[in-house]
């Protein structure tokens, strides 16, 4: 009935009440940019002894002889025409890039996140029904050391024990093994691709490789969920309306995942956005270490060779991305409280 | 009848807290027949909550049977398991709760909620699960229940929520209901229908009650017999007409006298209270010509165009109180924040002294002169006393700010003359909120109130958060304060036995509209609108009359 107006009212309002935020980062990105010492030019020259007119030559390729008010603009022009320029690196358009890499990020984000989702929640709801026993000490335990441990120490201890010393996982170069078929790309996901062409070796392999940095990743943000969990369950169980279901003779179960976890759902979802969207732009170190080839790795290459124009088209993706995550949020929490769509 | 439905026997609870072991209950026996409706009545901290929790096995983690045995149709259940249990939950025994809102789960629809229940017990499909939730939904006088069904707890009224809450109580048929405070907090006419249809069908599915209340004439009106509680333990237990019409333990006598009804004054409120109460002449009680508030045409518009209050008029004389009474929504507690000056109104003037002080924004107010002239008591005393204060800096406060008091010896002889005027000993000054029980909050609240000699007093629900027995002191402390001043009260209250004997004049308002205003005896006694006679009407009371011809009544009835 009106539930799907009424959301999509919200959902409009907040991507609109987005753009001024786009266009913040869009100009901070920029002038960040040209602020950072370095000059392209010269590191984009031919060699060390190119001489001063071949540098000149290349400052003039790229725009940055002009007033920087007007790089902006040609910049802001470039964008609203889906330029987002070229990369010294590669060679390639930065959309062009973005759109081959993506996917790889995406991949392993939506993995990680379900692997932790997967695991924090019937952790924090046993360390909630069980308060202070054995099993709440061993979940904060857990969840303390995934945060303590940096991703990339996880990530080389998982491949020093399930590579190196157990030989169970493949090694740690990319998205797919060398020898398996590359399906052809629909999605740019490989595990979709291949199974929708129906190529289940490539999906396996795919699969393997993909096991080791999402569960690197899943423990790095499994803390924040099952905690967030876990004070939500216990909040959740001593309220009211279970309190009614309990008196009214439904069944343990049906109290504890219809009743309570529903409810206790609500927050989770809220970090839940937090969680994937800074999953994608700080598991820079896990591409790294298993040379994933995604996007954040290759705007960190781009960064440290004042490659101006990915890590902008980088920034404005994740940006990007940040507002439809939390637009996404906005919506299904619209779907699980009836209470939001009302006000 | 060979044995009873339920029995208690020498039921003992602890709870284990902070401060160590409490005994909540301390032997509490009780029976109840197939079909009969008991009231368990008593002030908050008597343990009938938990004596109702502990049959459901309901307590929570820190409470602990320790001695005694709960039988239920002849089953031992005072430790039974959950696997024991849970058939006999919602089936046998069920129960329904204070706060219904917030006793249903807020994000299931309400059909779902009742189709839980029902599946919990008897095997149906979905469909036939919400058929028979519609028929309960009728049964609970639910008006369009077929939209209902699909409706969310937040979109439903108080009174809505505790029929739903009932239907689903009523859903399988149980043998015993155990109603704890099921109408606190909903409107006096809301009661009176929630009431009457738990009346209802219990006596026509021939249902056993328990009645948990403080309100003594609630359990005399609808309960069959009466269970007085103090303090973990039940001091006395009759039928209504004997209990309330020659009660025989103290605390019995002290409760019924508490309870204000239609013929008590403030003086019979309070039988051994500790203070003296020298029925002081009142100060002349004839209107001066000048009116100490006028206020004309008051309109309030909120944000979302609801108008609060519909073009209000009404003054007050100095020295003179004057009630204002309505259900929730009736924009009574709107009305004392506007006088106050703590919200800005829509239209119309408020004048105070012969001078708009309406004109005066209610940010810029505080600097007002009129500041210390007007002061309010609030309802909830814990939450409107700052936690990091002491008594004593409670009242300080605005002997400093707006009185202007500096030296620190004056004005600790100040403060201790405001605490000995509401009657709160000095060595209580130094204490936190916290450290302090619900009657000392209310008289720190009123200490600050009067502490800079204002000139009028807003009252908003003074005593609708104590127990009767503490309201019964504060009002007459109120009393006694208002004859000594000479205070201007504006006395807000749902209660109108309270306001009766408070206030000269009584204002009935509804939807933010006067329907009736008059000297308060004339009123209550002979109501010239529907609207007001029906709010009387809804009052609950004890006339030991009554009670026998209203079991007759649902006798003949069932």
């Amino acid at each position: 009935m009106s539930l799907a107006a009424s959301i999509a009212r919200r959902a409009g309002r907040r991507a609109l009440s987005s753009v001024p935020a786009l266009f913040g980062v869009i100009v901070f990105t920029f002038l960040l940019m040209r602020v950072l010492p370095g000059d392209p030019a010269v590191f984009f020259a031919s060699g060390p002894n190119a001489g001063q007119a071949e540098i000149q030559m290349i400052r003039e390729q790229m725009g940055l002889d002009k007033p920087i008010p007007q790089q902006l603009l040609l910049y802001l022009k470039d964008i609203a025409t889906g330029n987002l320029g070229r990369s010294m690196n590669t060679g390639q358009p930065v959309v062009t890039d973005l759109i081959n890499r993506l996917p790889a990020s995406l991949e392993l984000t939506f993995t990680a996140l379900l692997f932790a989702l997967s695991l924090a929640l019937p952790l924090g709801i046993l360390a909630a029904l069980r308060p202070n026993s054995l099993i709440d000490h061993g979940v904060r335990f857990l969840c303390s050391l995934g945060v303590c441990v940096p991703t990339f120490v996880s990530g080389l201890l998982l491949i020093y024990a399930f590579y190196y010393i157990l030989g169970i996982a493949p090694d740690p170069t990319g998205r797919l093994d060398v020898f398996a078929a590359q399906p052809p790309v629909v999605s740019g996901f490989i595990l979709i691709d291949a199974a929708l062409a129906g190529e289940w070796e490539s999906w396996r392999a795919a699969a393997s490789q993909l096991v080791l940095p999402a569960a690197t990743m899943a423990l790095f943000v499994l803390a924040p969920l099952a905690r967030m969990t876990r004070a939500a369950m216990l909040a959740v169980m001593t309220s009211d309306f279970v309190r009614t279901g309990e008196a009214l003779g439904l069944s343990r179960r049906r109290v504890v995942l219809v009743y309570a976890l529903r409810n206790a759902l609500l927050p989770v979802i809220t970090i839940m956005g937090i969680v994937f969207s800074t999953m994608l732009g700080a598991n820079v170190l896990v591409e790294k270490v298993f040379s994933w080839p995604g996007v954040a790795s290759y705007a960190l290459d781009a960064l440290l060779t004042s490659d101006y124009a990915p890590v902008q088209g980088f920034v404005l993706l994740m940006a990007f991305i940040f507002v439809l995550v939390n637009l996404t949020i906005d919506v299904l929490y619209g779907l699980a409280d009836p209470r939001v769509s009302i006000e | 009848m060979t044995e009873p439905l339920l029995t208690i026997d020498d039921l003992k609870v602890t709870f284990s807290t902070r401060n160590g072991l409490v005994e909540a209950l301390k032997g509490v026996s009780l029976s109840l027949d197939a079909g009969e409706t008991l009231g368990i009545v008593g002030e908050s901290g008597s343990g009938k909550s938990v004596t109702a929790f502990s049959v459901m096995q309901l307590l929570d983690r820190a409470g602990r049977i320790t001695n005694g045995r709960i039988t239920f149709r002849g089953q031992d259940i005072t430790r039974a398991s959950r696997s024991m249990l849970q058939p006999l939950r919602g089936a046998a025994m069920s129960m329904i709760f204070q706060n219904p809102r917030a006793a249903l789960n807020p994000i299931r629809t309400v059909g779902l909620q009742i189709a839980d229940v029902l599946r919990a017990h008897e095997a149906l499909s979905a469909r036939e699960a919400r058929a028979k939730a519609l028929k309960l939904l009728e049964a609970v006088l639910i008006r369009d229940p077929e939209e209902r069904l699909d409706a969310y707890p937040h979109e439903l009224s108080g009174g809505m929520c505790q029929r739903v809450m009932i239907a689903m109580a009523i859903a399988c048929e149980p043998a015993l209901l155990i109603a704890d405070e099921p109408t606190t907090g909903l409107d006096v006419t809301t009661q009176k229908t929630v009431m009457d249809l738990l009346a209802e069908i219990t006596a026509r599915r021939g249902m056993a009650m328990v009645l948990i209340t403080h309100d003594l004439g609630l359990a005399a009106q609808y309960c069959q017999r009466v269970a007085v509680m103090e303090q973990g333990l039940v001091v006395e237990q009759s039928v209504p007409a004997s209990l309330f019409g020659a009660p025989r333990h103290p605390y019995t006598k002290r409760l019924v006298a508490a309870s204000p009804t239609r013929h008590s004054t403030v003086d019979s409120l309070v039988v051994d209270a500790g203070e003296p109460a020298p029925a002081a002449p009142r100060v002349s009680l004839r209107r001066p010509a000048e009116a100490l508030l006028t206020v004309s045409n008051l309109v309030k518009t909120f944000d979302n165009g609801f108008r609060g209050v519909d073009d209000v008029s009404f003054d007050l004389a100095p020295g003179e109180s004057l009630g204002l009474v309505g259900e929730s929504g009736s924009g009574k507690s709107t009305i004392s924040r506007l006088v106050c000056r703590l919200l800005d109104h829509s239209a119309g003037t408020i004048g105070f002294d012969g001078e708009d002080i309406g004109k005066i924004s209610s940010r810029d107010f505080y600097r007002s002169r009129f500041r210390k002239d007007i002061q309010i008591v609030f309802q909830d005393h814990g939450d409107s006393l700052n936690p990091r204060f002491s008594a004593f800096d409670c009242i300080a406060d605005p002997l400093k700010l707006l009185a202007g008091v500096q030296d620190s010896r004056e004005l600790r002889r100040q403060v201790e003359d405001c605490a000995r005027r509401v009657g709160l000993p000095a060595e209580f000054l130094d204490r936190f909120p916290h450290q302090l029980s619900g009657g000392q909050k209310a008289r720190v609240g009123i200490a600050r109130a009067i502490a800079a000699k204002p000139r009028l007093l807003v009252l908003d629900e003074p005593t609708a958060a104590l127990d009767v027995s503490v309201q019964a002191v504060i009002l007459h402390l109120l009393d006694r304060l208002r004859r000594e001043t000479g205070l201007a009260y504006l006395f807000v209250s749902h209660d109108l036995n309270v306001v009766r004997m408070m206030c000269e004049r009584t204002i009935v308002l509804q939807k933010g509209q006067i329907v009736e205003q008059g000297p308060s005896g004339a009123l209550f006694t002979d109501p010239a609108s529907d609207y007001a006679r029906e709010l009387i009407a809804a009052i609950p009371h004890f006339d030991p009359e009554a009670a026998t011809a209203r079991q007759r009544e649902a006798a003949t009835a069932g």
